[in-house]
C-alpha cells in the first residue's frame, strides 16, 4: 500500500512546487504556459501562445471598445439586497460587501451611453470578478434600464456577457430577472435598433438563456465557454465523454448558434460596422 | 400499492390498521364500526396536523413524489377532446414536453406542460420531465397558433429542469429558452400558468411567462434545486445528506408560501388532504375551477392592456437599493 501513498503526498508538497515571483509572469487560465505578463498586457490579456482570452474587468473592457472619455453611466447605485435573509459559508449582505470593496463595483454588471468610433450607443458590460457575474436583482434591473434608455434615446444596445448565471442567494427573484430582461429584450427588438451581445468566457445559465442568446447579433471571444449547463453537471448527468471544444465558443458557431468569433483587438471595430451598416440604410421613399 | 414518503409512515400505519379492521368487520360483522369511525377521524387530524407542518425540503419530496399527478393526469381530468400535437418542426418531438389543444367545459384552450414518466420505462421515455430545446420550440409553436385563433393558454409547470445533455447544448438550450420567455410576453392571447409539481430553474420559468402565475398548495419553484444550491455553496468536498438539503430547502425559500410572500406568484391552489396524489380527481376540479374563473376575467381584457399588464408584473420583479448607502 506504501508506493502509491508516497507519490500522492510527494506531489501534493507545497515546498515542491516550482515558485513563480508575483507579477513579472502570469500563467493562462487555459493552456497554463507562463507569459511574461508585459507581452500578455499589451495582447490585451489574450495568452500568445493558445489565444484564449483572459477575463478582463470592466474598466478594461469600457477603454477597449469604447472612445475614450464617451462612457456615461447610468443607475451608477444599484445595487442587491437580500430579499430571502440568505446565508452559506457567509451571510449573502456580507458577501455582496466583500465582493463591492473587492472588485471597486457596486455589481456584477455596469452600464451607460457611450461612443464606439463615434457610434452612439448604449453599453452594458458584466464583470465576472463580482460574484462570478450572477445575476440577482440589482444586474436584471439595470440591464433592463439599459434596454429602456436605448428606445428612450434611439441608440443600439451592447451588452458583453460573462457571467455563471443566475445568483442562487437571491432564490426565485434571481430567476425571474431571466423573464423580465428578456420582455425589456422584446421591446427593444421593437424598433429598428440594432442588439448585438458579446459573449465573454464564461458565459452560462441564466444569463446565456436570457438576454445572451437573444441577440440580433451574436459575437463571442474566441475560447469562451458558452453554454446552459456547466460542463461538470453534464459529465456527471450523461456520463459520457465530451467533445474536446464542447462549449467553445468555436464549438458554437459551428453548431450555428453565433454570428461569429471575433478577437478581442478586432472588437470595436467590428462593433462599430455593424452598428453602421445596420443603421445606414437609407429610408424608402 | 401506494408509495409512502418518510413522514407520512405515521398516516400509512393508520391507513393499514383502519383497512385490517375494515376487513375483519367485513368478514365477522362484529361491532368494530366505531372504532373505524374514530381512527378515520384521527387519520384526517393526522394527515392534516403532519401536512401543516411540513418543512421546505418535505415540500420538496412531495413535489417529486412518484404518484403525484403529472401534466397528463390534469389533462385528462379537465378537459374532454383534447389532441395531443407534436414536434418543433425543426428537429424533433420531445416528449418531455406535451402541446396541444382540448375542451375545458365549452373553452377551447391550448395546453402545454413538462411531462414525467409513470414507471421506469415512461420516465425514460419524458427524460424525467427534462426537455430539450425542442420541446421549448414545441411550445411556443402551439402557443403562437393558439394566439392567431385566439385560444386561452394553459401552462403545467413539473420539471427538474432543462435537460443538461450534449445534444440540448448542440442545439441551443440557452437560445430555446431566452426565445420562449422573450416571445412569449407578446403573445395576444390569457395565460394561464400553474406549477404542479418542481418548478426546477430556467427549464421551468421557458413555461411560466403568463398572466397568472399560480402553485399548488405543495408544489416548490426555485432558481436551482436543493441539492445542486447544496453542492455549490456548501459542499466543500464533504458528503452530502438529507439535513444539507433540507438546509438549502429552507434558505432557498421555494415553497408556494413563500412566492406567495414574494408576490412573485398570483394565487395558491389548495390541494386535497394528504397532497395531490391522495386525490387527483379533487386536485383536478380545484385547478379546473381556477382556470375557467380566471380565463372569465382574462378574456375581457382588451389585448393590448393584456400584454402591457403582464410586461408590468414581470418588470416589477426584484429587490434592489438605490442609495448611494450600505445593502439594506
Amino acid at each position: 500500500m506504501a508506493w502509491f501513498k508516497k507519490t500522492a503526498v510527494t506531489s501534493s508538497d507545497p515546498s515542491k512546487k516550482v515558485k513563480i515571483p508575483e507579477g513579472l509572469w502570469v500563467k493562462c487560465a487555459d493552456c497554463k504556459e507562463i507569459v511574461y505578463r508585459k507581452e500578455f498586457e499589451k495582447n490585451l490579456k489574450v495568452c500568445p501562445k493558445c489565444n484564449y482570452h483572459s477575463r478582463i474587468g470592466v474598466k478594461e473592457r469600457i477603454a477597449l471598445t469604447t472612445d475614450a472619455g464617451s462612457f456615461v453611466e447610468i443607475a451608477v447605485e444599484l445595487q442587491s439586497c437580500d430579499p430571502l435573509d440568505f446565508t452559506d459559508t457567509i451571510a449573502y449582505k456580507e458577501r455582496i460587501l466583500s465582493n463591492q470593496s473587492k472588485a471597486g463595483l457596486k455589481d456584477a454588471v455596469t452600464a451607460g451611453t457611450a461612443a464606439i468610433n463615434k457610434n452612439p450607443a448604449v453599453v452594458a458590460v458584466m464583470d465576472f470578478s463580482f460574484m462570478g457575474g450572477s445575476m440577482g436583482s440589482a444586474v436584471g434591473e439595470k440591464m433592463v434600464r439599459a434596454a429602456e434608455a436605448a428606445i428612450e434615446h434611439r441608440l443600439p444596445l451592447i451588452v458583453f456577457t460573462s457571467s455563471g448565471g443566475a445568483r442562487m442567494q437571491e432564490g426565485i427573484f434571481s430567476l425571474m430577472q431571466m423573464a423580465k430582461v428578456s420582455a425589456a429584450v422584446g421591446r427593444l427588438k421593437k424598433y429598428p435598433l440594432p442588439y448585438i451581445t458579446v459573449l465573454t468566457d464564461p458565459t452560462f445559465g441564466g444569463v446565456s438563456a436570457s438576454f445572451a442568446m437573444l441577440g440580433d447579433i451574436i459575437i463571442a471571444e474566441p475560447k469562451s465557454l458558452i453554454g446552459f449547463a456547466g460542463a461538470r453537471v453534464i459529465q456527471q448527468t450523461i456520463n459520457q465523454q465530451l467533445p474536446d471544444d464542447f462549449q467553445q465558443a468555436e464549438f458554437l458557431l459551428k453548431k450555428g448558434l453565433i454570428d461569429k468569433v471575433v478577437h478581442r483587438k478586432d472588437l470595436k471595430t467590428s462593433i462599430a460596422r455593424l452598428i453602421r451598416m445596420l443603421r445606414g440604410a437609407p429610408k424608402n421613399a | 400499492m401506494k408509495i409512502y414518503l418518510d413522514f407520512e409512515r405515521p398516516i400509512e400505519e393508520l391507513e393499514l390498521k383502519i383497512e385490517e379492521l375494515t376487513q375483519l368487520s367485513g368478514t365477522n360483522g362484529t361491532g368494530l364500526e366505531s372504532e373505524i369511525t374514530a381512527l378515520r377521524q384521527r387519520l384526517q387530524e393526522l394527515r392534516k396536523e403532519i401536512f401543516l407542518g411540513l418543512s421546505p425540503w418535505q415540500k420538496c419530496q412531495l413535489a417529486r413524489h412518484p404518484e403525484r399527478p403529472y401534466t397528463l393526469d390534469y389533462i385528462e381530468r379537465i378537459t374532454t377532446e383534447f389532441t395531443e400535437l407534436h414536434g418543433d418542426r425543426r428537429f424533433a418531438d420531445d416528449p418531455a414536453i406535451i402541446a396541444g389543444f382540448g375542451m375545458i367545459d365549452t373553452i377551447p384552450v391550448m395546453i402545454a406542460g413538462h411531462q414525467k414518466g409513470r414507471g421506469t420505462k415512461n420516465r425514460i421515455i419524458r427524460n424525467f420531465g427534462q426537455p430539450h430545446p425542442e420541446g421549448y420550440r414545441k411550445a411556443l409553436r402551439i402557443m403562437k397558433l393558439a394566439e392567431r385563433f385566439n385560444l386561452p393558454i394553459v401552462t403545467f409547470v413539473d420539471t427538474p429542469g432543462a435537460f443538461p445533455g450534449i445534444g440540448a447544448e448542440e442545439r441551443g438550450q440557452s437560445e430555446a429558452i431566452a426565445t420562449n420567455l422573450m416571445e412569449i410576453f407578446s403573445i395576444g392571447v390569457p395565460i394561464i400558468s400553474i406549477v404542479i409539481g418542481e418548478g426546477g430553474s430556467g427549464g421551468a420559468l421557458a413555461l411560466s411567462v403568463a398572466d397568472r402565475l399560480v402553485m399548488l398548495e405543495h408544489s416548490v419553484y426555485s432558481v436551482i434545486s436543493p441539492e445542486g444550491c447544496t453542492a455549490i455553496l456548501w459542499s466543500s468536498g464533504k458528503v452530502l445528506n438529507q439535513d444539507d438539503y433540507a438546509r438549502a430547502a429552507s434558505a432557498l425559500k421555494m415553497t408556494a408560501a413563500d412566492l406567495m410572500a414574494f408576490n412573485i406568484i398570483d394565487a395558491v391552489i389548495e390541494e386535497p388532504q394528504g397532497g395531490a396524489h391522495r386525490d387527483p380527481a379533487e386536485s383536478a376540479a380545484n385547478v379546473k375551477r381556477y382556470i375557467l374563473r380566471e380565463i372569465e376575467k382574462l378574456r375581457g381584457i382588451p389585448v393590448e392592456q393584456l400584454i402591457e399588464t403582464r410586461h408590468q408584473k414581470f418588470r416589477n420583479i426584484g429587490v434592489y437599493a438605490e442609495n448611494a448607502g450600505q445593502v439594506s
